[in-house]
């Protein structure tokens, strides 16, 4: 999976539980809750989306690398099986 | 026979527009079962059948606003005979296929006096209107001879939703200074222990079980309120009527503006687990605007935790008839006194809003004491 595609399937995850993003410039490098106000449990909605589209497990310690959409791309990408 | 009517969902609603029928002439349907999404000034709620029945007919169609207490649809209650069905003239068969066609006004059915408009708008802005259920009578189109178009569309979801909104919060926010003496009490209440525990738990959760520290405060404040009943139930005529469950109005901010504060039911009767399901629900749909109108008339108190955001302390005003709300502000890591040593603790900020006429700051400080110590032993929430 490459950077474009995590990217896509990121935002896939943002626009399920914010909608009216959807129109939004989603800004790479300031944090969901200061750019969307997002709370702990949209929070926690996005990161179970995230492990149900991708299978990826998140522990809840992680959630301090996912706090903005390139922050998420690189955890993502680190936690994905390596091409072989 | 009976009509099911078109509820009255707030003391400040007079009417109602129709957006999605879920059911059609010949479906039976469930005590509790959805049957029509209507848009209000409070946004759209799915509106429940509070009887078993079969619908028999379907009188107001989608996009008809009417007064509350317009009968909506003719039900046949399943206690009735077939004789009783049978002596009925034969229901309107419903034709979904087509498009929307304007009822003609019928003496059973009040509807506007004036003549319904005929709408340019194209069919892309037409399945955007119902897919963000927006009435399209309202909206001002911008496109060719005046047809409305997508974007004209999604101007006016925003817009008057907001509008909307903003008036009902007006109308209640006034109404409770008017009305109500206020009283306020805060504490601080070291939670380190308290996240430290969740935080534990959490690890061996699969993500979909996962805590949120809100639900901690909503089971919280539900075990103080058994101590201190007074706060939960509404002051109606002159006197105090306590509930005998507590629904938890829960104050959800929606991020174009202003909040809504659906209900999570009989919270004394549910555990933590079911507690969050339920909340998780209710925010993810309170955010998409599909509350079900139980879940708002019959809140006895509300907590809100929208200081989550940052700040320290709210001080909320109560929505009436309710006779209290308790708010949460952030949890900040600060230094504090334990056992005679400055530690850094992470400490949230509770606000008590009481009604002066329903209970007394000595009741409502029993209160936040209560809500602290529980909070401060969460494996026996």
């Amino acid at each position: 999976m490459n950077q474009n595609k995590i990217k896509s399937a990121v935002l896939t995850e943002l626009y399920a539980i914010a909608p009216e993003l959807e129109d939004e410039e989603v800004s790479a490098d300031i944090n969901f809750r200061d750019q969307f106000d997002f709370d702990s449990m949209d929070f926690l909605n996005f990161v179970t989306g995230l492990h149900q589209s991708l299978g990826i497990d998140i522990p809840e310690a992680d959630y301090s690398q996912l706090l903005n959409l390139n922050a998420c791309i690189n955890y993502i990408e680190s936690k994905l099986p390596k091409p072989a | 026979m009976s009509e099911f009517l078109m509820p009255s969902l707030g003391a400040d609603m007079d009417t109602a527009t129709v957006v999605e029928w879920m059911v059609k002439p010949g479906d039976s349907v469930h005590k509790g079962d959805i049957i029509a999404a209507v848009e209000t000034s409070k946004g759209i709620m799915d509106i429940e059948i509070f009887e078993d029945a079969i619908i028999s007919e379907i009188l107001v169609s989608v996009d008809e606003e009417v007064s509350v207490g317009t009968a909506l649809a003719i039900l046949q209650t399943e206690t009735e005979t077939e004789e009783e069905a049978s002596s009925r003239p034969p229901p309107n068969s419903p034709e979904p296929s087509k498009p929307e066609i304007e009822k003609t006004p019928s003496g059973s059915v009040p509807t506007k006096a004036e003549a319904p408009r005929t709408t340019q708008i194209s069919p892309a802005a037409r399945q955007k209107a119902k897919a963000l259920q927006v009435n399209i009578d309202r909206i001002h189109g911008t496109g060719p001879k005046g047809a409305i178009t997508v974007k004209d569309v999604k101007n006016a979801a925003t817009k008057t939703d907001h509008q909307m909104m903003r008036q009902t919060i007006a109308a209640a926010m006034t109404r409770s200074k008017q009305e109500i003496p206020h009283y306020y009490l805060s504490s601080t209440i070291d939670l380190t222990d308290t996240l430290t525990w969740l935080a534990r738990g959490n690890t061996e959760r699969p993500i979909t079980e996962r805590l949120v520290y809100a639900v901690l405060l909503i089971k919280a404040v539900a075990g103080a309120l058994a101590k201190v009943p007074e706060l939960n139930g509404f002051w109606i005529d002159d006197a105090f009527k306590p509930s005998s469950s507590i629904n938890i109005g829960m104050a959800i901010s929606i991020r174009q503006g202003g909040l809504v504060a659906p209900a999570l039911h009989d919270v004394q009767d549910k555990n933590i687990d079911l507690l969050m399901a339920e909340f998780r629900d209710l925010v993810t749909r309170a955010r998409r605007g599909r509350i079900r109108q139980s879940e708002f008339i019959t809140p006895s108190i509300t907590v809100s935790s929208i200081g989550e955001q940052g700040v320290e302390t709210i001080y909320s005003i109560i929505y009436p008839p309710q006779v209290a709300i308790v708010s949460f502000g952030a949890i900040i890591e600060r230094p504090w006194s334990v056992n005679g040593r400055i530690e850094s603790r992470q400490l949230i900020k509770v606000s008590l809003s009481a009604d002066h006429r329903a209970s007394d700051g000595h009741r409502g400080a029993l209160f936040l004491n209560t809500l602290s110590n529980l909070l401060q032993n969460p494996e026996k929430l």
